[in-house]
């Protein structure tokens, strides 16, 4: 530790902190452009200067190590009048755009010129223009507005694990940009319009759109992947304009995935927004009694073991456990979430969560992937392993799936399928000594992994690989599934996971799925989302449901993480928050659920599980029997992975034009259509 | 070089404009390069200059080596970003990474040049010895437009550029990687014409100086101390 002076304030700070640390921890706000907290340091911008006794002249705060026995100042003339020369400087090829730049309001140039600038500018000549770059259809740029902090540069080579950004020429005609003006391949790009302190990178589909004071900002959580992203919703008049991440260091530090970030145009479109009745075997607008009609019409003739409900990958914990009661109430407990038909085993939580949590996986110092693409299916997690990754210590990544890919980090594939996967559970295959040699070892298995007839062989055989490589110990659970979507847990924690015995359903209530695939033949089906895809196509009656943006709601992420979302705009037309729906629905059928507050529900839900009433908290492993399932009967079947469009994965997004424009830049395209 | 300039402006080497992004649509870009014998040769000792795993550091030898074989096999020495990708292949670098470096330095062209490459020194030692005249020659008898133009012949292409170090024999004329000293005029257009006929006269100065001793004869240690 190192004592040092900031402004007549001792601080202590570890030996090696940065001086611009130590003045922040003495609460001193030190201005910067090119430092990030997340990235390495370049110490290009010179706006952190201060002074050092004894230092003969200013020094760069950021790039400078304490010493014990320092004395800094942070607000004597010789920094203010670094700090305005710097910005001056800095202001010389800046335009003066900020009436016409989205980042006007929210601009650290801005706020810095405010606070430390001069009033005035002396530069009289003509200011350097640079020609805008092509980044992909997500970020817009501006580069006569970029400063030069290469933050993005960084971001981009370091987290983003895609070496494709780069300052190119040099002196005034260094440039930020790619060269080869081609989309960066990654999937965290709108990560760069966040860290870009000024408006050279800004969001495509939010330009123009509005200043940041004129927004309603809520907190939420995304779902539109496991990863559990604590986003934050602006909104104005109702309509959700953009989605920012939040900063949570447990779950996504401050990134964010470009699915979760740009897909709410689709929020608007292809919405259902009132209820529908099939009559004469056609849908017809309806009003919320006519289609509860419909159903208590359908439901009252039906024994209560023949009606069933099919859980989507989106739905809210309100919801399901609602959904799960009503259905308790007449006497099914036919619920199923595992749609997709991985061979989940939810008899145990660890089974079917990710234990070594986000943040754990820092501390891992091996791994082992099973079927899935952590990059496309969590894009953020996957950055947790990136950084895991080139942080130095050893960390041998070994993956079974797909040869060829690119996760951003090294990986030693060990083969495509089944055969693999057993030669590690029998404990002779080579990436054995590398798990044991580990400390702290973790295997990620894909949900993908587990949607094919031999699944439950899958899971029982990841187990064992965990059990006997030394995974599950008290005190490090290094058993990890990984889901897809953000609404998968909750209902598994919920129990909605459908008796092997049940008889063929009458009437199949399918809230937010459009996996009508295995509705029976002439079914009554009632179909409850926000977005009509196939399963709305089969409804008899549909009822308008809130996407996760529109309603106070319960998610629970990878890891098992509890969190709520807050209502950011109200549902279109009548659609309703959907806990409400099935209140009202079992009012009608004679079977009123006894909650009609939020917070009553949330009673329930603790009840029904108790993840929802406690915090999260990590832990080991002290019970090593396995999930059901014999682990040497996985097949050699070769793992395919379950996304293979990472920008139209799901409802929301399938119906968002910005994502239909990235998959048409990113996808190769689709072959033509033979003719006819 | 204050004021504005456009990107993808006329000018090439210096890395002053036309570095950028736009180049990549250039149609002078081939879409193939490949070492040829003799540079893999001087690739593979260049390589094994440096220890394993810091191969990356030959990256500016290499690219040198391929502005040498575009001079030898088209007659214009200068680095298309096809071979900028061979080498950060070759070297195991991300391209954007050579992409920085070749452009950082305007030794290396990132457009084609013509076959002469004139570097007129317009610093202020050369500039005050009469760089201008050698410049103005250069337009002259090389018929080119200026900095940063090529001649419709494809011989020759100016570029100015700054303190060559070696002042005490301004101005100086850099043809490729050869050095003409005091330079005038006269002597410019004599140099010119006979790189046209294809003759590459003796570089060093041109008027007959040992080095950098001075004009004529010895100013100092004139006296031997101690006789
Ligand atoms: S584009 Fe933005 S983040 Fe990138 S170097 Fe310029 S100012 Fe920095
Ligand atoms: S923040 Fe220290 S030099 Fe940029
Ligand atoms: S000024 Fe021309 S060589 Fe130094």
């Amino acid at each position: 530790m190192a004592k040092v002076t900031v402004d007549g304030i001792e601080v202590e700070v570890p030996n090696g902190a940065s001086v611009l640390q130590a003045c922040e921890a003495a609460g001193k706000e030190i201005p910067r452009f090119c430092y990030h907290e997340r990235l390495s340091v370049a110490g290009n911008c010179r706006m952190c200067l201060v002074e050092v006794e004894k230092a003969p002249k200013p020094i760069a705060s950021c790039a400078y190590p304490v010493a014990d026995g320092m004395k800094v100042f942070t607000d004597s003339p010789m920094v203010r009048n670094g700090r305005r020369g710097v910005m001056e400087f800095l202001l010389i090829n800046h335009p003066l755009d900020c009436p016409i730049c989205d980042q006007g309001g929210e601009c650290d140039l801005q706020d810095q010129a405010m606070a430390f600038g001069h009033d005035s500018s002396r530069y009289m000549e003509e200011k350097r223009v640079v020609s805008d770059k092509y980044m992909g259809p997500l970020i817009k740029t501006i580069m006569t507005r970029c400063i030069q902090c290469t933050r993005c540069i960084r971001f981009a080579t370091e987290v983003a694990g895609v070496p494709e950004l780069g300052a190119t020429g040099r002196g005034e005609a260094m440039e930020v940009g790619t060269y080869v003006e081609r989309a960066l391949t990654t999937e965290l790009s709108g990560n760069l319009i966040d860290i870009c302190p000024v408006g050279a990178l800004t969001s495509r589909p939010y330009a123009f759109v509005s200043r940041p004071w004129e927004l309603r900002k809520t907190d939420s959580i995304d779902v539109l992947d496991a990863t559990g992203t604590n986003i934050r919703v602006d909104t104005r008049a109702g309509e959700v304009l953009r989605i920012l991440p939040r900063i949570n260091d447990d779950v996504n530090e401050e990134w964010m995935a470009d699915r979760g970030r740009f897909s709410f145009d689709g929020l608007k479109r292809r919405r259902l927004d009132r209820p529908w009745v099939r009559e004469n075997g056609r849908l017809r607008p309806a009003t919320w009694s006519e289609a509860f009609g419909a159903i208590a019409a359908r439901v009252r003739g039906t024994a209560g073991e023949r009606i069933a409900a099919r859980i989507g990958d989106l739905a809210d914990a309100e919801a399901i456990v609602a959904l799960k009661d009503l259905l308790g109430a007449l006497g099914s407990a036919n619920l199923e979430c595992r749609t997709d038909g991985a061979a989940i085993d939810a008899s145990r939580r660890d089974f079917y969560t990710f234990n070594t949590t986000i943040a754990g996986i820092e501390e891992a110092d091996a791994l082992l992937i099973i079927g899935s693409n952590p990059r496309q299916e969590a894009p953020v997690i996957n950055a947790r392993i990136r950084k895991r990754a080139i942080s130095g210590a050893p960390f041998p990544v070994g993956f079974i799936g797909p040869r060829g890919l690119d996760l951003t980090y090294r990986h030693d594939w060990l083969g495509e399928g089944g055969a693999t996967l057993r030669a590690i559970a029998a404990g002779t295959h080579r990436f054995n000594d590398e798990l044991r040699a580990a400390r702290r070892p973790m295997l990620i298995l894909g949900r993908g992994a587990l949607r094919r007839a031999d699944g439950a062989a899958v899971l029982a055989a990841a187990w064992k690989i965990a059990a006997e490589n030394g995974m599950l110990r008290e005190d490090w659970h290094g058993f990890n599934l990984l889901h897809l979507f953000g609404g998968q847990v909750a209902p598994l924690d919920l129990g909605c996971v459908a008796p092997p015995d049940a008889p063929a359903p009458e009437v199949v209530w399918l809230l937010g799925t459009g996996d009508a695939a295995e509705v029976p033949e002439g079914a009554f089906v009632i179909y409850q989302g926000h977005h009509g895809e196939a399963g709305a196509a089969r409804a008899d009656v549909i009822l308008p449901g809130a996407a996760y943006t529109e309603k106070d709601a319960t998610w629970v992420n990878t890891e098992g993480r509890v969190q709520q979302g807050r209502l950011a705009v109200f549902p279109p037309g009548e659609a309703r928050e959907d806990w409400k729906i099935i209140r009202a629905a079992s009012e009608l059928l004679g079977k009123r659920l006894p909650y009609d507050s939020l917070d009553a529900v949330r009673d329930r839900l603790a009840e029904a599980h108790p993840a929802f009433g406690s915090g999260f908290a990590r832990r080991g492993c002290t019970d090593l029997a396995g999930p059901a399932g014999d682990a040497a009967a996985a097949t050699d079947t070769a793992f395919a992975l379950p996304i293979t469009n990472y920008w139209q994965a799901d409802p929301i997004s399938r119906a968002s034009d910005t994502m239909a424009e990235c998959a048409r830049t990113y996808l190769p395209a689709a072959p033509a259509m033979a003719a006819e | 070089m204050s004021g504005a300039h456009t990107p993808g402006g006329p000018s090439i080497g210096g890395g002053w404009a036309g570095t950028h992004a736009a180049d990549e649509q250039h149609p002078e870009q081939p879409t193939h390069f490949a070492f040829d014998a003799e540079s893999e040769a001087k690739v593979a000792a260049l390589i094994k200059r440096y220890p394993p795993g810091k191969q990356a550091s030959a990256v500016i030898p290499l690219l040198y080596v391929v502005q040498r074989q575009m001079g030898r096999q088209t007659g214009s020495a200068w680095v298309p970003r096809v071979a900028m990708d061979v080498v950060a292949e070759r070297l195991g670098m991300a391209p954007i990474r050579v992409y920085e470096v070749a452009t950082f330095y305007f030794m290396f062209n990132t457009r084609p040049i013509g076959r002469y490459h004139l570097q007129v020194c317009g610093t202020t030692p050369c500039w005050l010895r009469g760089s201008d005249d050698v410049a103005r020659a250069c337009r002259e008898a090389g018929h080119v437009a200026g900095y940063g133009h090529t001649s419709a012949d494809g011989m020759f292409t100016m570029t100015e550029v700054e303190c060559l170090g070696g002042c005490v024999n301004a101005p100086i004329l850099q043809v490729d990687d050869d050095y003409y000293e005091d330079m005038d005029y006269d002597s410019t257009v004599r140099l010119i014409d006979a790189l046209r006929r294809g003759d590459r006269p003796v570089p060093g100065s041109m008027i007959g100086r040992q080095t950098s001793a001075p004009i004529g004869e010895r100013t100092t240690l004139l006296d031997v101390p101690g006789e």
